[in-house]
Parts: structure tokens; sequence; C-alpha cells
């Protein structure tokens, strides 16, 4: 009871990285409450998926097999989760923010009616006083995130509601293993308990997985282009220099709203987070949805026409000049350095 | 029988386009200081539900706003684009409402308007980026949902087809109806107005929008009911106040903060040759390129 809980993904048999990822955090907060720390894993043909999770620190691995939870569909992963909170009434529970998890938890947070915040990039435990109320509160979970198009930092809680749900995106957390040798209790759930017939009214037809072309989240440089580069044929100018570099080409919000790159490029809190050795920002001003995906990176080099801009003070280097000058002179001298 | 659509749609703050005074103190967005759009997803949610509109004969769409008086623009602009009927939503007993405390009203309302076979909304709205009120509708109404859509396949013998663009996928699934369908921003993008759907809307109104007209005004909504925008207050819908407004949202903001990035002296250059040079062979010898 009041424990940590993970909901995870699991991708052609193996548990998603972001729910290892979340595993990691789960098991450092669950110390820091000094509670358990449980995985849920729901699908088919999970025979032995407790063996993934064990060395993240899990205490119990939840696992409901069953062919009417694989492929995914809300509703009945939705009675599960549901069902099992209800007897478990964990105070805490994390989700990837994939497509699965984005899906889900709304649903489950509404069922359970508590409390949920989207694409945290920082969960920390603290306390709150709420003067008006009279009332003060211990070891809540603090749900951080970039607001409002990335204006802002919020730091949102759920006083009085459980389980305090948070959903985080790939790559956010860092993965590390626990302790190799630590393995905990599997609780095999009883499917039919928790199902019910209706929530099989949603049939995957067809179902076309492709491996992402774009391996930015991997790379160790990223040149990444943001609004201010002005064109989609601009951006040709990044991908050239990427090809020097042996690099991947990144792209701000901004940037991709506007048709000059690709989605799975984007960078940021509603895109991949990255931790390279060099990330260089061409023509982006460094809002914080923007930098919550980068600012993590070994050395950062800006290029931007306005000598304020905000991603100048990441900066390890700040260019301040016009992106298509200074990209062709760093393939230039790039190339004439390393003949 | 024809299909009847409700379009769930948001009037947002330009979350792009935002000023010191974006913020009040409690924490929560001073929408009056920021232009208000529609929110760009739940254009393509209209525009889904125009294309079934178009495909399917006696097919009607109604648009469902919450938000203050304003928000009837919203409507307006669905009816520019062919939307047959509008709904807003408004009463400050909302104010203050999270993700949750929203679905509740929505779904509130929803219930008011009773005859439905499809809900469709955007994804997400730019001002929140949750993604979790289509979801929580859902839940609330007790209906399955579709997230995540790009086009709306079919509508036929009771069953809907959607294709769904996901990380790294497509996937085609078939509901029962009725259903909620989340729409993406990868879905076509809406028409734009039509003059004569902007000629015959463009006088359409909610009351309070009528009564704070100018005595000469003339009401024309007796001969042309099709210009009343339905106004509902909290005392319009049946809910539990309870779960409405601030006292119905479990999340609470404890803080808000402006970004300050931690001062890292940046070394400062110019795009001239020798210092882009210098920078190369710099990056080169600590072997963070090359």
């Amino acid at each position: 009871m009041n424990n940590v809980f993970v909901i995870c993904e699991i991708d052609e048999g193996k548990v998603a990285d972001v729910s290892l990822e979340l595993m990691t955090k789960g098991r450092s907060l669950a110390n820091e409450l000094k509670c358990k720390l449980e995985a849920v894993v729901l699908g088919q043909d999970l025979d032995g998926v407790e063996a993934q999770l064990f060395p993240y620190g899990a205490d119990v691995v939840h696992v409901g097999d069953d062919k009417r939870l694989a492929p995914f569909t809300t509703l009945p992963h939705t009675s599960m989760i549901v069902g099992l909170f209800k007897e478990e009434k964990p105070q805490i529970a994390l989700l990837g923010a994939s497509t699965m998890g984005r899906d889900l938890g709304p649903r489950i947070s509404s069922a359970l009616q508590s409390g949920l915040t989207a694409d945290c990039t920082s969960l920390v435990i603290g306390g709150h006083e709420d003067k008006k109320a009279g009332k003060s509160y211990e070891n809540l979970l603090y749900q951080i995130r970039p607001a409002f198009g990335g204006n802002i930092v919020a730091t949102i809680i759920n006083p009085d509601c459980r389980p305090q749900m948070a959903t985080v995106r790939e790559g956010v957390m860092k993965k590390e293993i626990f302790d190799a040798a630590y393995t905990g209790e599997v609780n095999k759930l009883d499917v039919d308990k928790f199902l019910k017939p209706e929530d099989l009214v949603v049939n995957v037809l067809d179902r076309h997985m492709e491996k992402s072309k774009v391996n930015i989240k991997n790379s160790s440089i990223i040149i990444a282009g943001g609004y201010g580069m002005g064109s989609k044929e601009n951006f040709n100018a990044l991908y050239e220099l990427a090809d020097v570099l042996g690099a991947e080409v990144g792209a701000s919000r901004a940037a991709v709203d506007a048709g000059y790159a690709e989605h799975e490029r984007q960078i940021g809190q509603t895109g991949v987070t990255v931790r390279p050795k060099l990330y260089i920002a061409c023509g982006i001003s460094g809002q914080i949805q923007h930098t919550a995906g980068m600012e993590e990176s070994s050395m950062i080099i800006a290029v931007n026409n306005d000598p304020n801009a905000p991603i100048n003070k990441l900066a390890d280097y700040a260019i301040t000049g016009d992106v298509m000058e200074v990209i062709p002179k760093l393939i230039k001298y790039y190339k004439q350095n390393t003949k | 029988m024809g299909l009847k659509i409700v379009v769930l749609a948001k009037q947002v703050p330009d979350t792009r386009n935002v000023g010191k005074d974006a913020m009040k103190a409690d924490g929560t967005v001073n929408r009056a200081a920021l232009p208000a759009i529609f929110n760009p997803e739940d254009l393509n949610a209209l525009e889904q539900a125009l294309r079934l509109k178009d495909k399917y004969k006696g097919a009607t769409i109604s648009v469902l706003t919450m938000g203050p008086g304003r928000a009837a623009d919203i409507i307006r602009e669905g009816f520019y684009r062919g939307a047959d009927q509008g709904y807003l939503l408004t009463d400050r007993a909302f104010a203050g409402s999270d993700t949750l405390a929203t679905s509740y009203a929505i779904s509130c309302a929803i219930k008011k308007i009773k005859d439905f076979d499809l809900i469709i909304a955007g994804r997400q709205a730019i001002d929140g980026d949750t993604a979790q009120v289509g979801p929580q509708v859902a839940e609330k109404l007790n209906l399955p949902q579709i997230t995540y859509a790009e086009e709306v396949i079919s509508v036929e013998n009771e069953k809907i087809v959607v294709r769904r663009r996901l990380e790294r996928g497509v996937e085609t699934v078939e509901s029962a109806l009725p259903a909620v369908i989340t729409v993406n921003a990868t879905a076509p993008d809406c028409r734009p107005r039509n003059a004569k759907l902007v000629m015959k809307y463009k006088h359409a109104k909610t009351i309070t929008e009528r009564q704070s007209e100018s005595e000469d005004y003339i009401d024309l909504t007796a001969d042309r009911p099709y210009l009343n925008i339905e106004e509902w207050s909290v005392n319009d819908i049946e809910t539990d106040i309870n779960w409405l407004g601030l006292s119905g949202s479990p999340t609470k903001v404890k803080k808000i903060e402006n970004v300050v990035f931690q001062a890292k002296e940046a070394k400062r250059l110019t795009p001239a040759d020798e210092e882009i040079d210098e920078l190369m062979k710099e990056l080169i010898a600590n072997h963070t390129i090359g």
C-alpha cells in the first residue's frame, strides 16, 4: 500500500527505455519516501519479464498476461490498472509520455479522480503549506514542467488525491541499473477479475511500425535549427554541416511548427531530450520548452543574430551573426583544419 | 438519420507571442493580456468533421467550447467553415479548472446535447500541451477513445475506422460508436472560411452579446434562429458543483517561475574568419569534433 508505481510499456518483448528510466527515478523516490517500488506490465507472452525490471530496483512486478491486452488498446489497460490501483492505493504512479502513456494516463486519472501532470521535466519530493485551509502536507510529489508554450516553469502538486500521477518523456530521466542482483516478487494479475466485456469495443485492424530514420537521441554531435533559420531551404545548410561533422540535425518546436523540419527531429519538452558532446544551436532563441531538452549537453555553441538571445546564457560559445554566413565558415574551417 | 458530430474546440492564448503580463500573481494565466486564437489542433479536428459532413449526407456539426464570453469567436469561426450549431459554456464557476474539472464540465454539457454519434477534438491545446481533456471526457462519458488520429477513414454500420499516427508507426483501429476521437497536427489543415458562410453567420451571437449591443441593435434571431449561439452557464447543465473549478481540480499550481538561466559566461565570437578558424582548431584539439 502507498507505494510508488511505474506503468511499464512493452516494445517487442522488451520493457521500453522510457519505462526503465522511470524505474530508476521511481527507485530513488521510493528510497526517499521509504516505501516500495512496484512495476505494472500488461501485454501478451510476458514470461520472465520481471527479470528485466528487478535490476532497476523493482520490489514487486505486477504482470497481466493475456491476449486481450496486446496490442495496446486503451480500455482493457485502463480497467486493469484502475482495478489494481483501487486495491493497492499507490501514492505515486508514473508513465512514459509516449503515445501510449499520454492516451492511458488521463483515462486512469479521470477514473480515479486524481491529478495528472503531463510531460514533467523534473520530479522532486517536498512539503506544502496550504495557509487558507490551515493544512500542511509532507512528502508530496512536485511535478515540475515548462508550461504555457515554454515561457514559464510550473511546479504542480496534488495535495489531496492519490495517486499523484505524472508522465515523463523518453530521455528526460537517466536509466541506471540499481543492483544487478536485486530481486522482488511477481504478482500475476487475474485478468478476468478486472476486464469487462465492453472494454473490447476497439480493435486494431492494422499496424505498421517502422524504425526511426532519425537517431538524435544517441548522436554525440547535434546541429539544431530554430525559427531563426528562416526557411526550410536554409535548413539544408544544417544538413551539410551535420554531414561534415558526422552529426544529426535537430530542430526547435518553432522550426517544426513552421515546417522547416520533421517532428521526429524536435528537441525539447515536447520532443526528444538529448545530452550530446556538442550541441550547435542555430537561429534558436532558447525558450525553456527547448532548453529543457538540451541543457545537459557537454558543450553548447549558439549562433544567433541577437546578442541577447537567452540561449547565449547557456552557451559556452556565442557567435553573434547571420547563421547563413556562419555555417559555411564552420564547414570551411573544419575541413581546412582536419586536412 | 444523419451522423451527429460534436467538435470540442478551445480558444487559446497565442503562446508564441507572450508578453510579461501573461501570468497573474496566483499562477493562472492572464488571458486578457494575450491575443486569442483557435487552438491549432482543434482546427485539424474541425476539418475531419467537415470531411465527414461532405462525405455523409445529412451529417451535422456542433461546436462546443468552454471559456469566457469572447470564446464565442471560436463558434463563429466554426460556422464560417461549415459547422451548423454552436454551444458556449461560460461561467465564473469554471474558472481555475485543471484538465479534470474542465473535462467534467464539458462532459456535462455533452450530456445535455445528448444526441450525438461522434465527438472530435484536437489532441492538445497549445497553452497547456497536456492532451488530457479528450481522454478524460471520454472516460467521464464512458465512451471509447481514439487518440492521435490522423484521418477518420469511415463511419459506417455503427463503426468508425481511424488511422492513428504513433511515435514509430501507423495504426488503423476500429471502434464502436459513439466514440471520442482526438486529432493530431499531422492531419490535414482546416479549410479556409467560406465567403458565403461568413455572410450568413457574421451576426451570429450569444444572448449576452446581443444584450450588450447598443439600443438601435436589431435582434435577428427570431427570423433567423441559426444566428443564435447557445450560451450555457453552470445553471443550464446538470453538475455537482464540487467537481467544478478550483475545488474540482486535484492538481494545484504550487509555484510559477520565470526562467533564469544560471549565468554561464559564454565566450563571445563574431563571424570573422579568424575567429571561426580559431574555434574550429580549439574544438578539434580538445576532441569535441574530428
